[in-house]
């Protein structure tokens, strides 16, 4: 059960983690922004197009040092994973799913601080400058900005990782309630 | 005293009861249209907005050169595209580029008047992949690809004069033709200045059948065919059964040169002209044409150089037919015939004598045997006639007045227009009865059905096109709008549903099914395709350069600025060459290009394309360049400006497009 976890986080490195959906009155037809473990894609050209005018920064791959050691964190995690499977230590299972969580936690935190900095450090010179308007996208859920409608969410990979997270505590507790019942039966 | 009070009193009752009584008898006067009219039309035609038609409507521009596309059933204006004639909202035959898109062997030729839209087909039904239409005067035939809804491709027709018969397609488009309208003397300068009263004895009439290229529209004339000093007005491809045959409508078989609508009336029966083209083809195959002299061009846009390319031709493969044999044959017609149209099945072939009390139509399966047995009434100038009667499937008697073109419903049924009488007429194609007429508004011209020519008819709307329409719209001065008519075929009698107006006048149209078109729509050109040799794929690459008298201008735009927006070192006597490429990559965002005193028109660049407007500065001092296509919340502050300083001058060539941060 856990090497199948292990190996599952592996699939995070090809699928989108998360996801930023816009429309607008005239896109109706919609933008998304998706983001993977080591790169964007999706209409990320088309919202930098339209971001410039009230001076947000041009996304690009090259911003975002997270791309290159996250694939790594990634297998690493999963290593760590297939080790506890193969040993059968229960503290390796806690550990995993301590790091899993904190890494989870950390992802948030990260996306939420550049989400924070994307918003809020405009470009001084930008062309519409509105008082006190910031554009951080939301973390999770929706938000409107300006004539957008943005809907952030964990696209596969997230799920993914969800899972994995929701079936190592079902694991745990597994071993645990057998471990009390071994326990209260000796 | 009295009595004479008592008359007069008599006689304005009298007169008074006169009156009363026309105005209580109002059938004595002819029906109006809002008798036609039914109260669920406009039910039938509403396309509630953000909602799709289902077909869309090729429709000739006619004098103006152009197509309009309409959206059925709601008779929306969705298009013009530019065609023939160059068109100063997008550029078209303008820029650089496009111009080679309008040569000729007569030179630049920047108008024309188109007439019939044709769809490309496979297996004699529409592919919606292109449309055809042909260039009345100089004669010419041009290719519409549906992707793009732009002009793909142009043919010059040589030895012909008046390309009217055109540009009718084979059931898989191996060839669209192009019969020539007026007969005239070919060959060498000297063969061709002759006196025009030896019409006789000089003049000649040509069909040619063009190719084009299935992947790349690229097109060229596989073969002519040599025919007698006649005229050629329409023609219709054979399908089914009748499959590898091609039909042209003749008239002025009495070869007259002058007051031709007297002296070309006088015949009682002119022809259908039948042409076995997949003889023609093998002829051609085994050689036993003739290369003759024929000057020519053929025009085709390449879209990833985002440019027109043109290729020359100074001769053509001809077929004679009277030296070959086998190949084309008349069959007689009444009288002057314009329509020369094939029912679904491939099996009748009807023609419509436009001065004809009756409409014939014809069985190939009687033309066939009629071939096999050499039942010829005699020849025309070498060429077999064969018996009316032979074949003959039948006449339909008193259709109306002027017929004019028929198409099908795919239900047996068929439907004429009756220019004289205005009128639609629809009979069936076995019975030869008529079963129904429904007036039209005014003066019909051609109609068509969805799909009507072809296969595969959606027999759901006749749609008449109309030469006058005096009181039906809010006038406008003498110059009044040309007009269609939407009419609902669903029911045994035929329906008005709805007027609108087209653009130019609207001869022949052609309505296909949107959805296999709406799919394939491009929605951008992608910037890494581009391969125009002055194409700048980021700002990065804009850069001016002199070459001589010329100053070369790689320019870009984005929402919503031009790099380079200030140029300096334009010098009077220099021609400046603005080489704008659009980076945008997003659906429906163009930027428009326009600089003061240009003497040609704008540019509409579509995102990710190139175009070029050639510029010659006519005064010192520093000019002006804009965005004229609303690109966004700042497309106003789309501007830049480029300074022209006199001839001599040792101003430094230099753009720039420079932020508040660099100073």
């Amino acid at each position: 059960m856990i090497a199948i976890s292990a190996l599952a986080l592996l699939v995070l490195l090809f699928v989108p983690i998360w996801r930023i959906d816009l429309t607008a009155p005239q896109y109706p037809e919609g933008m998304t922004m998706q983001i993977h473990a080591d790169h964007f894609s999706g209409d990320v050209e088309k919202i930098n197009g339209l971001n410039h005018y009230i001076g947000m920064a041009h996304i690009e791959n090259d911003m975002f040092p997270e791309f290159t050691y996250l694939p790594k964190v990634i297998v690493a995690l999963s290593v760590l994973g297939l080790v506890a499977s193969l040993w059968g230590k229960r503290i390796l299972l806690v550990l995993g799913l301590i790091t899993l969580t904190l890494f989870g936690l950390w992802a948030l935190y990260d996306m939420y601080t550049w989400g924070y900095h994307y918003g809020h450090d405009l470009d001084p010179h930008a062309a519409i400058k509105i008082e006190g308007m910031a554009y951080q996208p939301p973390l999770i859920g929706h938000k409107q900005l300006l004539n957008f409608n943005a809907w952030s969410a964990p696209d596969i990979g997230g799920w993914v990782l969800f899972g994995v997270m929701g079936l190592l505590a079902g694991v745990y507790f597994l071993e645990w309630r057998e471990l009390r019942r071994k326990r209260s039966k000796t | 005293m009295k009595r004479p009070l008592l008359m007069t009193g008599g006689i304005l009752a009298a007169v008074g009861s006169g009156f009363f009584l026309m105005n209580a008898l109002p059938s004595c006067k002819p029906k109006t249209t809002q008798a036609m009219v039914t109260g669920n039309a406009a039910e039938k035609v509403y396309v509630k907005p953000g909602s799709y038609d289902e077909f869309y409507d090729f429709v000739s521009g006619g004098f103006s050169g152009q197509m309009s596309v309409y959206g059925l059933p709601s008779g929306r204006l969705l298009r013009r595209i530019p065609v023939f004639s160059q068109d100063p909202e997008t550029g078209y035959g303008y820029s650089e580029e496009t111009k080679p898109m309008l040569m000729t062997s007569h030179g630049f030729i920047p108008w024309d008047d188109a007439h019939h839209p044709e769809m490309s087909m496979t297996d004699g039904s529409h592919d919606g992949k292109w449309v055809f239409i042909n260039g009345n005067n100089t004669p010419r035939v041009a290719l519409i690809d549906l992707t793009t809804f732009r002009t793909k491709s142009i043919i010059e027709i040589p030895n012909s004069a008046g390309n009217h018969s055109s540009p009718f397609s084979t059931p898989n488009t191996e060839y669209v033709v192009a019969g020539t309208r007026f007969s005239i003397p070919m060959g060498t300068d000297a063969e061709r200045d002759v006196p025009i009263d030896s019409y006789k004895a000089n003049f000649k009439g040509t069909v040619s059948f063009i190719h084009p290229e299935k992947e790349t529209g690229k097109m060229s004339i596989a073969f002519q065919i040599k025919t007698p000093g006649i005229d050629f007005d329409l023609a219709h491809s054979g399908k089914g059964p009748s499959e590898g045959w091609m039909f042209f409508s003749c008239y002025n078989t009495e070869k007259a040169h002058s007051l031709l609508e007297v002296n070309a009336s006088q015949n009682d029966k002119d022809f259908i002209m039948a042409v076995n083209w997949k003889k023609a083809e093998q002829y051609a195959k085994e050689g036993r044409g003739k290369k003759v002299a024929g000057k020519y061009y053929s025009n085709w846009w390449n879209g990833s150089t985002h440019s027109a390319e043109n290729t020359t031709y100074n001769e053509v493969l001809q077929l004679d037919p009277v030296e070959l044999g086998d190949l084309i044959y008349f069959m007689p017609c009444p009288k002057s015939p314009h329509g020369c149209d094939v029912d679904p099945s491939g099996r009748y072939i009807v023609g419509s004598g436009k001065l004809a009390a009756l409409l014939p139509v014809f069985s190939f399966e009687k033309i066939q045997a009629a071939i096999a047995a050499k039942d010829y009434e005699g020849e025309y100038d070498g060429i077999p006639v064969l018996k009316y009667e032979s074949v003959l499937h039948g006449e339909v008697k008193k259709p109306g007045l002027g017929p004019l073109h028929t198409e099908f419903d795919g239900n047996g049924n068929a439907y004429t227009s009756m220019f004289v009488s205005s009128e639609i007429v629809k009979w069936n194609l076995e019975s030869l009865e008529v079963l129904d007429r429904i007036p039209t508004y005014y003066s019909i011209g051609h109609l068509s059905i969805p799909g009507g020519d072809s296969r595969t008819p959606y027999g759901k709307y006749v749609i008449a096109y109309n030469k006058i329409t005096k009181d039906r719209y809010l006038p406008t001065g003498p110059e009044l709008t040309q007009s269609a008519q939407l009419y609902s075929i669903e029911g045994d009698k035929m329906e008005l549903l709805l007027d609108f107006p087209t653009t130019g006048e609207p001869h022949y149209a052609q309505a296909t099914p949107a959805e296999p078109i709406r799919e394939r729509s491009v929605k951008f050109f992608r910037l890494e395709d581009n391969m125009h040799p002055f194409a700048a794929k980021g700002e990065k690459e804009t850069k001016v350069e002199r070459r001589g008298k010329e100053v070369h201008v790689w320019m870009t735009t984005i929402r919503s600025h031009f790099t380079p927006d200030n140029i300096e070192g334009v010098k009077m006597g220099d021609d400046v060459y603005f080489h704008v490429t659009n980076l945008e990559q997003d659906w429906d965002v163009p930027h428009g290009f326009a600089v003061i005193g240009a003497g040609t028109a704008e540019l509409l660049i579509m995102p990710g394309e190139t175009q070029t407007l050639k510029w010659t500065p006519d005064r010192i001092g520093v000019q002006t360049f804009y965005c004229t296509d609303f690109c966004s919340a700042l497309h106003q502050e789309m501007q830049g400006y480029i300074r022209v300083s006199p001839a001599g001058s040792n101003v430094t060539l230099k753009a720039s497009t420079s932020s508040v941060d660099a100073s």
